[in-house]
């Protein structure tokens, strides 16, 4: 089936099973690779992207639930001009990424949680930011939320 | 690691194999750093004459193979190493541009396309037999230090900081150094002055009594015609611009805009998916499997089955994973069904029980010091799964009698190595193109790549591409696991409070007396290993065989401190040798930590210091006990003595990140075996440690002993989960020796 939806502002038209998970259409026919394959089972948050600002495990949605809705990616935050996005310009400041294979999901959690709360406690972090990082650059992504909403890293003394 | 890679050095490769053996794949690693030696070695031979023709284009000119200077100064480093995340070769190019006297803005680090050329030096003449069997070739790099590298091989291959230690201390520094030279050479004679006079600064050679500089790239035609000194002299550290200096690294960019490309994100046109499934008991083969149900999945177009596992190929990796799913394939369970982890467990009760070690080490008369009533702990650990984020994920194509292989692997060559034997096809018609690894922990080493076995397999008989993906359930069933380990730890701590005798009963796959270091100064000290194997594959996972062991002997070192009344720092200290590295971290990190300073309520402070891979590293924590009867960490004081440091900031990523690991790992992680067969499947029931778990507070401190270099990607790992045992123990009075926490939480 064919189902008509928005991604990083364009209209896209995707050609896919309606049960098949947003991820793999956005990857295998957008070739929009920035979202990553992690689990399969929307406990990583490695595919995670917006559906109408919110943020979305996209292993997990069916496809036929976005006709109609807006989807942005990784490749779809940096500004008009190309500059890059307030929090991808915090995550280079602070050195997060490691192998870097979470990040594109962890900063597409952070630029929602952060468009939600304006400046999110450390409370707030730890409850929006659920997705996975094995090379463990969780002290530096929450040094990297309070920096790109100008708010001093008040407790990562370790991190950078 | 069971082999001896030291002794497996002494024997040249077999110019011709057959079948994948470990042996060749631990020479392969070797080899990787043995490319790195070369280069050295031979500035001026053929194969640096080769490297130039294949990187140096119209107005570049190549030095030594690793580095090329082109006309408008700009200047590339290939490096032969993959990062996976560690920043070593941000760290690789800090080490030669230092000694170059390069300018940093102008600097580009490129994967060395030299892949192919090691792989030609290595498959056609049998790479590591020729290092071993001319050693003359190798100059100024002595025999030991040749040694040391295999024996460190594990560090080579999983953590970067090896790629500094021994590719950038052994080759990158004195290339840069020696490159230097020649350009102040040609300077000099252009210039009609002494080189003595002569001072280099960001990729110029100055001439300060005239006031006359040169660019680097003005130069760089006539210096790379010169014979480059084999042992340059290196800078003084006190010089260093870039060393020990926090660069960026390199890779960053690329990886917080979706543009970096992982073997996961490879394609070419008309490339199909395929998702595959192996026997779930290892060692079992598969019997019977009915096709229908997912060639009837649209998008499938091919069920392949291979001697232990199925696949499906599909248009795209959903229709793929749905036809695997769809089916019931059935396996044999190649006689493992009677293995289970309380079964292991049996055997390694049983082994240390009757008392016949296969390998013993240590000093002393233990038994005769052990006296009547010695202080006696068991501890046991499960399987460990790396977990790394990225699954595997290869593409391979077979076309016109070539192979080409696309994806994210710890050793290309050996990779390369193993589809040859695979396809059965000349290693010069195969070609490895690595690409950017989602993390790998130890997980994508040569010795346990079935991946690439299955994937050649699935090419050679397929009209077009096909990249192989391995699920999360595939990836967490199928590990090359951390071993499932026990050990039986007894001590005599006589009335002077002082450990008189000490022994470390362990049980596991294989010995790991070379890779841990027993860091207390004891007048008798027995460690005796016993082993048992499984029908799982246990591989190097972050820190290898120092994570249990770190944790058995810092945790008994907890108990016999408390059995002893002395406080836990002052009894570790009593136990190591005064004015050692040791004994400095230790201080330092009880003294950062305010070791003395009073708690609140519930809340409990633990100290463990492990040494591995010759850095030193202490961890204080502060944890205390949730509701639901998990930890929870408050704060770590780390204290870092790796001899000395590149990147700060990049190696305190690395230690935030390793001690996460080890907390993960301490707190949540089992794998378990019923029937032969893993029994967790993904993130689910293997839980990692999330962002709200892991320390607010990290305060780590390095300290620049001069030591020889130490690794630093994963020292960090196993002082963490004694450390945080030790802590629970003084919140709570309960001991830990059963990892993981969170199934005693639950129990």
């Amino acid at each position: 089936m064919t189902i008509s939806t928005t991604v990083n502002g364009k209209a896209v038209t995707l050609n896919a099973e309606p049960d098949s998970p947003l991820l793999w259409a956005i990857r295998e026919e957008l070739g929009l690779t920035g979202t990553k394959f992690g689990c399969g089972i929307a406990a990583c948050g490695a595919c995670t992207v917006h559906v109408n600002g919110e943020p979305a495990r996209s292993c997990s949605l069916p496809v036929s639930e976005v006709a109609g809705k807006s989807i942005t990616t990784i490749e779809g935050i940096k500004g008009a001009d190309g500059t890059l996005h307030a929090v991808q310009k915090a995550w280079i400041a602070a050195q997060v990424p490691q192998c870097g294979y979470c990040q594109s999901g962890q900063i597409m959690a952070a630029v929602a949680l952060i468009e939600k709360t304006g400046k999110p406690s450390d409370d707030q972090i730890d409850e929006a930011m659920t997705n996975i990082c094995r090379c463990g650059t969780y002290p530096r992504i929450r040094k990297a939320i309070h920096a790109a909403t100008g708010q001093a890293a008040t407790a990562v003394e370790g991190a950078a | 690691m069971a082999d001896n890679p030291t002794l497996e050095m002494e024997q040249p490769a077999p110019a011709k194999r057959k079948g994948v053996k470990r042996r060749a794949f631990l020479i392969g690693g070797v080899a990787i750093v043995g490319a790195g030696l070369f280069g050295i070695s031979i500035m001026d031979s053929n194969a640096v004459k080769t490297a130039a023709k294949l990187t140096a284009g119209k107005g570049e000119h190549s030095f030594a193979t690793w580095l090329k200077i082109a006309e408008d100064n700009v200047i590339t480093i290939y490096s032969p190493h993959t990062d996976i995340g560690q920043g070593s070769n941000t760290g690789l190019a800090q080490m030669l541009a230092e000694e170059l006297d390069a300018n940093w803005d102008l600097v580009k680090l490129v994967s060395a396309p030299a892949e192919s050329a090691f792989a030609n030096v290595g498959l056609g003449r049998g790479f590591l037999g020729e290092m071993t069997g001319q050693p003359g070739i190798i100059n100024g790099v002595p025999q030991s230090f040749l040694s040391f590298i295999a024996r460190q091989m594990n560090l080579q291959i999983t953590g970067g900081s090896s790629a500094l230690r021994f590719t950038g201390q052994v080759t990158f520094q004195k290339v840069g150094a020696a490159t230097r030279l020649a350009l102040i050479e040609t300077a000099a004679k252009r210039l009609g002055v002494p080189a003595a006079e002569l001072t280099t600064q960001d990729s110029h050679v100055i001439h300060a009594k005239s006031s006359r500089s040169l660019p680097y790239g003005k130069l760089a035609a006539e210096a790379a015609t010169l014979s480059l000194n084999n042992e340059p002299k290196l800078k003084d550290p006190k010089n260093y611009r870039l060393m020990r200096q926090s660069v960026p690294r390199l890779d960053i960019p690329a990886k917080v805009d979706g543009t970096a490309q992982y073997g996961m994100d490879f394609s070419v046109p008309d490339m199909r998916v395929a998702t595959i499934m192996a026997a779930p008991a290892r060692g079992g083969k598969l019997t019977s499997v009915d096709e229908a149900p997912a060639l009837a999945v649209k998008g499938v177009e091919k069920v392949i089955k291979l001697d232990d596992a199925v696949a499906v190929v599909a248009k795209g990796y959903w229709a793929a994973i749905s036809g695997l799913r769809a089916m019931t394939p059935q396996f044999t369970d190649g006689g493992n069904g009677g293995i289970s982890t309380a079964s292991i467990f049996k055997a390694y009760d049983d082994l240390i029980a009757k008392g016949d070690p296969a390998g013993e080490a240590g000093e002393g008369d233990v038994k005769a010091a052990m006296g009547p009533k010695p202080v006696e702990a068991k501890y046991q650990v499960p399987f460990l799964h790396h977990a790394m984020m990225e699954p595997f994920a290869l593409t391979a194509h077979y076309k016109d009698g070539k192979l080409d292989i696309w994806g994210g692997m710890q050793d290309p060559l050996a990779s390369k190595m193993m589809a040859v034997d695979v396809s059965g096809l000349d290693s010069d018609k195969v070609t490895f193109h690595p690409m950017l690894i989602g993390g790998s922990f130890g997980r994508r080493l040569p010795m346990y790549m079935e991946i690439v076995s299955q994937v050649t397999k699935l090419a050679m008989q397929l009209p077009y591409p096909v990249k192989l993906i391995w699920s999360r359930e595939e990836e967490i069933a199928q590990g090359a696991y951390r071993p499932q380990s026990a050990a039986v730890l007894k001590a005599n701590v006589t009335a002077n409070k002082r450990i008189a005798a000490f022994s470390n009963d362990y049980a596991q796959t294989e010995s790991a007396e070379a890779e841990t270091t027993f860091i207390y100064n004891l007048p008798a000290v027995a460690r005796r290993n016993y082993e048992h194997k499984s029908n799982q594959i246990t591989g190097a996972w972050r820190s290898v065989n120092s994570t249990q062991q770190g944790f058995y002997n810092e945790s008994f070192m907890d108990e016999l401190a408390h059995a002893a009344g002395v406080d836990p720092v002052e009894f570790r200290r009593n136990h190591l040798k005064a004015d050692s590295r040791h004994l400095r971290v230790l201080d330092e990190c009880a003294r950062l930590a305010n070791w003395k300073a009073p708690l609140p309520e519930g809340v409990g402070r633990g100290v463990a210091i492990v040494e591995s891979f010759k850095t030193i590293v202490a961890h204080v924590i502060e944890a205390s006990v949730k509701e639901d009867g998990m930890p929870k960490v408050h704060k770590i004081t780390t204290v870092v003595d790796a001899g000395s440091i590149v990147n700060p900031d990049a190696a305190k990523a690395q230690i935030e990140g390793g001690t996460i690991m080890g907390l993960s790992s301490a707190i949540g992680e089992a794998v378990t075996l019923e029937k032969g067969a893993v029994q967790q499947s993904n993130f689910s029931d293997y839980p990692l440690l999330k962002l709200a778990d892991a320390p607010l507070v990290h305060d780590i401190h390095f300290i620049n002993s001069g030591a020889y270099m130490g690794g630093i990607g994963e020292p960090g790992v196993p002082p963490a989960a004694p450390a945080l045992a030790n802590a629970l123990f003084a919140a709570t009075g309960k001991r830990v020796r059963n990892l993981p926490i969170l199934t005693q939480a639950k129990a």
